[in-house]
């Protein structure tokens, strides 16, 4: 009885999310910090309309550094070709925590940085390993998302904001 | 199933489809996130690596989260299953059902949460319930939350209820509450302040029946911690300071003595330097929701090892865990930016991370003559606060180098210096401390706009306990979406010959958006896997592997 509620129940909820169109999922309102710990909310997580690139990453986390490091090479390039803003949220719990922003300004990341040290944001987009690192289109919708992260994987992460903005150019 | 099982997901059922006046628009309006998780071996017994017969043979464990959210209001449940554990895991999660479910409500500083939640108060010193699947770790609180914020800057939280234990849940019942203020934020006169400043307190009691025939245990066991941050500039500092009255338990061996842990760091930031230094001393924190649990469960608190959290094979060999009956630890890194097109930084800059840690025993006394130190039913011990013992536990020093060589070719070398006091660490009597050097070399090329190939080369030097150690890994990626690695370790400096084993492991992996599949056969050696400073033990084994998660 058990088994059957529970495939029932999530057969319920699945065949709902998979009939959706993916893009229409707008980041959740949940509370982060920001650097210096103050409360905020993944509301101020914007661009002006243009498409984001939200990063799920730890200080502890290599494949996480190889990406944000390989981003930051291209980065400039990036912003002056889309407008994209890269947004990275920091999963680093009580033992690490504090080596982020250490970590942030060795590496000269000119990110935007946010942390959710209880991994109430990291839950709410059903992030599971990290590196996880999602594309939202201008209306902070998830466009597209992608676990892992080899050599080169970062073109992966700009042809989906050139696809967002091919569409909506489309549209106009 | 358990009743209220069946009534919350009968709920949440009615909820979803008539809630609103027509379904449709609460499905599109709202949106379902989730993730799922499934990790498989097929066992085979392997005598000389000491792999155990599994009389399963197959053994698995799978989990589904479920996320609805519409507006302010959000709902979700966790499906788990362990057909059966897989080794290494606790067999008690045997079976399966849904030991996560909640509902959430949060408007206009008003946040309320019904069902399982994972909360901490400041940096868990005193509270933190959590999961960390990959070491069976989830003590998440089944009843009430509250988090309210009054006007911005201020933030409350209340918690009620009980923990999770395996497929129950805990006797012992948890309620606290915390409060945080930032000052900037709430008082005109430091609102244009350029130090940051907000301070916190926190309270947490545990009610547990006192049922023990020989002893009377306190039944109210209460804990307070209150905490600063600061930050001006490049400089930050923080502390935080934790109080626990005394609660007799199995892991303390039944003494009366309070507890108390301190925590502070302080860390200078500028553009391509980052510094931090920061100490610990924790005595008699042990903090159950259960005054019998032991090992890794119903753990109220949160006491992360101040070490570096390694990510190479070797240098996560000896990994230290935290001492909650009694530690002193300091740490302390540097990372630093050498700018790119100068001598020593080369073309393309050069990143080096120094890092050294410590961690001591705390000095401890006997309480009068006849009594000995932790003796069962007496205040333990005494132990002056600032007085470092002269036991070491663990001591780590090393230094990492990344540096770009071409357009193509990355590398990056670490060495490690290491002392680990494996009968401290791992509860053992009559071993000498064991003391070793690591070197680890990582050379990563792309070889076109489409593939890479990537080596790892380590080595473990030690006179004590399984002796030296070598490996080496070969991986080559294409597209970034398949995975191809061969590792062989090789314990060629065993001092027992037939133990110098090779331990090779073949795997393929394919990464599709947010979808990964992975496929390993081969020869796993025992040792202990650690997130946070929390560990398991994972046995030796031999066989195939399969592991499949995917987010929507």
């Amino acid at each position: 009885m058990k088994f059957i509620l529970s495939i029932v129940f999530v057969f319920i909820l699945t065949s709902y999310s998979f009939s959706q169109d993916n893009t229409g999922r707008v980041i959740p309102n949940i509370n982060i910090k920001t650097l210096q710990g103050q409360h905020t909310n993944t509301s101020v997580i914007e661009n002006d309309g243009k498409p984001i690139i939200l990063a799920f990453w730890a200080s502890w986390c290599r494949p996480c550094i190889q990406e944000l490091s390989a981003i930051a090479e291209v980065y400039d390039e990036w912003q002056e070709e889309t407008g994209v803003k890269l947004v990275a949220v920091a999963t680093d719990d009580a033992r690490t925590v504090r080596n982020v922003m250490p970590l942030i300004n060795s590496r000269a990341w000119d990110y935007e940085f946010y942390l959710d040290d209880n991994s109430d944001f990291r839950r709410a987009m059903g992030v599971n390993l990290l590196p996880h690192t999602f594309i939202l289109n201008g209306n902070r919708e998830v466009y597209q998302q992608f676990t892992a992260f080899g050599e080169g994987g970062e073109v992966k992460l700009i042809e989906a904001v050139k696809e967002i903005l091919e569409k909506e150019n489309k549209k106009e | 199933m358990f009743l209220k099982q069946k009534l919350f997901i009968i709920a949440l059922t009615l909820l979803v489809f008539h809630s609103k006046t027509s379904a449709q628009d609460f499905f599109n309006t709202g949106r379902i996130s989730g993730n799922f998780q499934t990790d498989f071996q097929i066992y085979n017994e392997d005598t000389l690596i000491g792999a155990p017969k599994v009389p399963e043979q197959f053994l698995l464990n799978a989990f589904a989260n479920l996320n609805y959210t519409h507006d302010n209001f959000s709902a979700g449940l966790r499906y788990e299953a362990y057909h059966n554990a897989l080794q290494g895991f606790d067999p008690r999660y045997n079976g399966n059902g849904i030991p996560y479910r909640f509902f959430r409500y949060n408007n206009a500083g008003f946040d309320v949460t019904v069902g399982n939640y994972y909360e901490q108060f400041g940096s868990g010193m005193i509270f933190r319930s959590y999961e960390e699947k990959s070491l069976g770790i989830d003590n998440a609180m089944d009843g009430i939350r509250l988090i309210l914020t009054p006007v911005d800057g201020i933030l409350i939280k209340g918690i009620v209820g009980n923990q999770r234990h395996y497929f129950e849940k805990s006797t012992g019942i948890l309620r606290g509450i915390d409060g945080e203020i930032s000052l900037n934020q709430v008082f005109e006169k430091f609102s244009q302040s350029k130090t940051w400043i907000s301070v916190g307190g926190s309270f947490i009691s545990r009610f547990e029946r006192d049922r023990n025939p020989q002893y009377h245990l306190p039944e109210n066991v209460s804990a307070y911690a209150g905490r600063l941050h600061l930050n001006r500039g490049r400089v930050a500092l923080s502390g935080e300071y934790a109080h626990k009255i005394n609660d007799p338990s199995a892991s303390n061996n039944f003494i009366y003595k309070p507890g108390n842990a301190l925590y502070v760091s302080a860390s200078y930031v500028q553009r391509g330097l980052g510094v931090i230094l920061s100490g610990k001393r924790i005595d008699n924190m042990d903090f159950r929701s259960e005054r019998s649990a032991t090992g890794n469960d119903l753990q109220v608190n949160y006491l992360p090892a101040l070490t570096k959290q390694h990510v190479y094979s070797f240098t996560a060999m000896y990994p230290y865990v935290t001492q909650p009956n009694g530690e002193f630890c300091f740490q302390g890194e540097i990372n630093y930016n050498i700018k790119r097109n100068t001598l020593i930084g080369g073309r393309y800059g050069t990143n080096v991370s120094i890092n050294f840690s410590q961690a001591n025993a705390i000095d401890k006394s006997p309480i009068d003559d006849t009594t000995a130190i932790g003796q069962t039913g007496t205040l333990g011990y005494n132990s002056a606060f600032f007085h470092i013992g002269n036991e070491i536990y663990f001591q780590d020093f090393n230094i990492t180098v990344n540096r770009r060589l071409t357009q193509a070719l990355r590398s990056s070398f670490t060495y490690m210096n290491f002392l680990y006091n494996k009968n401290v660490i791992e509860g053992y009597q009559g071993y000498e401390n064991i003391r070793g050097h690591v070197g680890v070399a990582e050379l990563s090329y792309r070889i076109n706009s489409n593939s890479a190939l990537k080596t790892e080369l380590q080595y473990l030097n030690t006179k004590q306990d399984q002796g030296d150690w070598a490996m080496m890994m070969l991986e080559y990626s294409r597209q970034s979406t398949w995975f191809f690695t061969v590792i062989d370790q090789y314990n060629f400096g065993n001092n027992d010959p037939d133990k110098r084993i090779h331990y090779y492991n073949l795997s393929v992996g394919y990464s599709k958006n947010a979808n990964r599949i992975s496929l390993t056969y081969g020869k796993q050696r025992a040792g202990v896997i650690c997130i946070g400073g929390v560990c398991r033990n994972v046995p030796a084994s031999n066989g195939w592997a399969v592991s499949i998660s995917s987010s929507f």
